[in-house]
């Protein structure tokens, strides 16, 4: 989990701009100053870094099995991604 | 300034190889997304499209030009045969000094690029065939028609993604309008369903992996389409005199720029560009009954483009039709426009508005009347057509009946 939220807020980091610091678990990536362009960029980053497929649809991201909601569920659902 | 009106029409996708079959589909709310039938599907993760299917290119073309014509060049000139002879016109002399085509295309000869770049990386290749720069560029379907029709006149190809054919046939009616041609091909062609014309789209996360549903609580995104639809434009004198059949009227046109994002829309360039079309078209907002959605089946696009019609015609948007025809035929990107029209004409010439199928919940932010799943009837005098593009440039053509 700890591997995973480094690697998710670096990511996250990188995209906004931002010193990896700056990124904490209860934030939005909306707060981060990530717009949707953003997200589909981050999970594509996501997908490369840690070898796996993100279901998520930029369409219905509420309805994603993917929960973009804050930094904090991103981090756990890749973490749920990667046990397979 | 000179009228401009249509005298021939023709298509290729994937609800008919020709207008009337196209149309007929249209009429019966027909769907023609499927399974995606080409190499290496399997390593796709949006493997539906409406694809042209049973397409058999030795079928309508000889081995010499196969060599030169891309996919999307073979449904230009098969929609332009269609159209021209419809159109009943012989181009002389005279004539062809004064014609010309622009057309519409986004990937131009993406089927080409495709297996000659899998040819040279995938297969370790390092020779390709001779004429795989005439056979990919953008402009070789334009320059095809050119030369098949002996048109001598402008000619050229206009490429702003989703809305290529929009663009492409406002500038047809801007050169017959100026007197710089009297007679123009028009329209769009693509062919981007090979693996990485969907294996990009795929990238942007925008592509349904059911079907198309504009306008509907329930959507699921965009699904790519493919085929030509060919138009005539003529100028309105030489059209009565030789005592042509209208189609219709391509009263008037505009195009705007969002100058804002690279791939979400603006309700503002929208707007800018549906009321630039009716002043051009000298339009009232209540002869407009039905309008031709660019609709694509997207969240970014269907809740701004309901938002701008709303906006622009106020109380008439609440009496008017509005349909997205992407959900039969997808979404034909830089052919889409071309594509489009056909529902348009049947509207303005049997009083049959097109369908959004798929349809199943109402949308809230898209509470205009979509004319759901079944065709109507009704008395369509005067439609407009929109296309919004990635790239935030739109264009809008204001279309009578003749």
């Amino acid at each position: 989990m700890d591997d995973t939220r480094t690697r998710v807020h670096a990511i996250l980091a990188e995209q906004a701009m931002i010193p990896v610091e700056e990124v904490s678990d209860d934030q939005s990536l909306q707060d981060l100053g990530i717009d949707s362009m953003g997200v589909v960029e981050v999970i594509f980053a996501i997908e490369e870094a840690f070898d796996i497929q993100v279901p998520f649809n930029a369409n219905q991201p509420d309805r994603s099995d993917f929960d973009i909601s804050t930094v904090g569920t991103v981090v756990e659902a890749v973490d749920r991604l990667r046990a397979g | 300034m000179k009228r401009v009106v249509i005298t021939g029409a023709g298509t290729v996708n994937a609800l008919g190889m020709d207008v009337p079959t196209t149309q007929e589909a249209m009429r019966a709310g027909r769907c023609a997304i499927g399974e995606l039938d080409i190499r290496d599907a399997d390593r796709l993760a949006i493997r539906i499209g409406a694809q042209v299917r049973g397409y058999d290119e030795a079928a309508h073309f000889n081995r010499q030009q196969i060599v030169l014509f891309d996919r999307y060049t073979q449904f230009a000139l098969l929609a332009a045969a269609e159209a021209v002879a419809q159109s009943g016109l012989t181009f002389g002399d005279d004539l062809a000094a004064r014609s010309g085509v622009v057309l519409g295309t986004s990937g131009g000869g993406l089927n080409t690029q495709d297996e000659n770049y899998r040819a040279v990386y995938q297969e370790g290749k390092n020779r390709v065939h001779p004429f795989v720069v005439p056979r990919l560029m953008n402009n070789a379907a334009a320059a095809h028609l050119s030369m098949e029709w002996n048109l001598r006149g402008p000619s050229f190809t206009v490429a702003t993604a989703c809305a290529s054919s929009n663009h492409a046939i406002g500038q047809a009616m801007a050169l017959i309008r100026a007197g710089q041609a009297d007679v123009m091909l028009t329209g769009g062609s693509e062919a981007m369903l090979c693996f990485g014309g969907v294996k990009a789209w795929e990238g942007l996360r925008v592509m349904s992996r059911d079907t198309c549903r504009p306008f509907c609580a329930t959507r699921s995104g965009m699904v790519q389409g493919e085929g030509a639809g060919i138009f005539v434009l003529e100028e309105y004198d030489h059209a009565r005199k030789r005592g042509a059949d209208m189609l219709a009227e391509v009263a008037g046109c505009a195009m705007t720029s969002d100058a804002s994002d690279i791939v979400m829309p603006s309700r503002q360039g929208a707007e800018r560009a549906m009321e630039g079309a009716l002043r051009d078209a000298g339009m009232a907002r209540d002869e407009v009954a039905y309008i031709n959605a660019h609709g694509t089946g997207t969240a970014a696009n269907d809740k701004t483009e309901c938002a701008a019609v709303a906006h622009v015609f106020g109380p008439q948007a609440d009496r008017l039709m509005i349909s997205s025809t992407k959900s039969m035929h997808g979404h034909c990107i830089g052919g889409t426009g071309a594509i489009e029209l056909l529902a348009c004409l049947m509207a303005l010439r049997e009083g049959v508005v097109a369908p959004t199928v798929n349809w199943q919940e109402r949308d809230p932010d898209c509470a205009l009347d979509i004319v759901p799943n079944e065709a109507r009837r009704a008395r369509i005098s005067a439609c407009l057509s929109n296309a919004f593009a990635f790239g935030g440039m739109n264009a809008v053509l204001a279309l009578r009946a003749v």
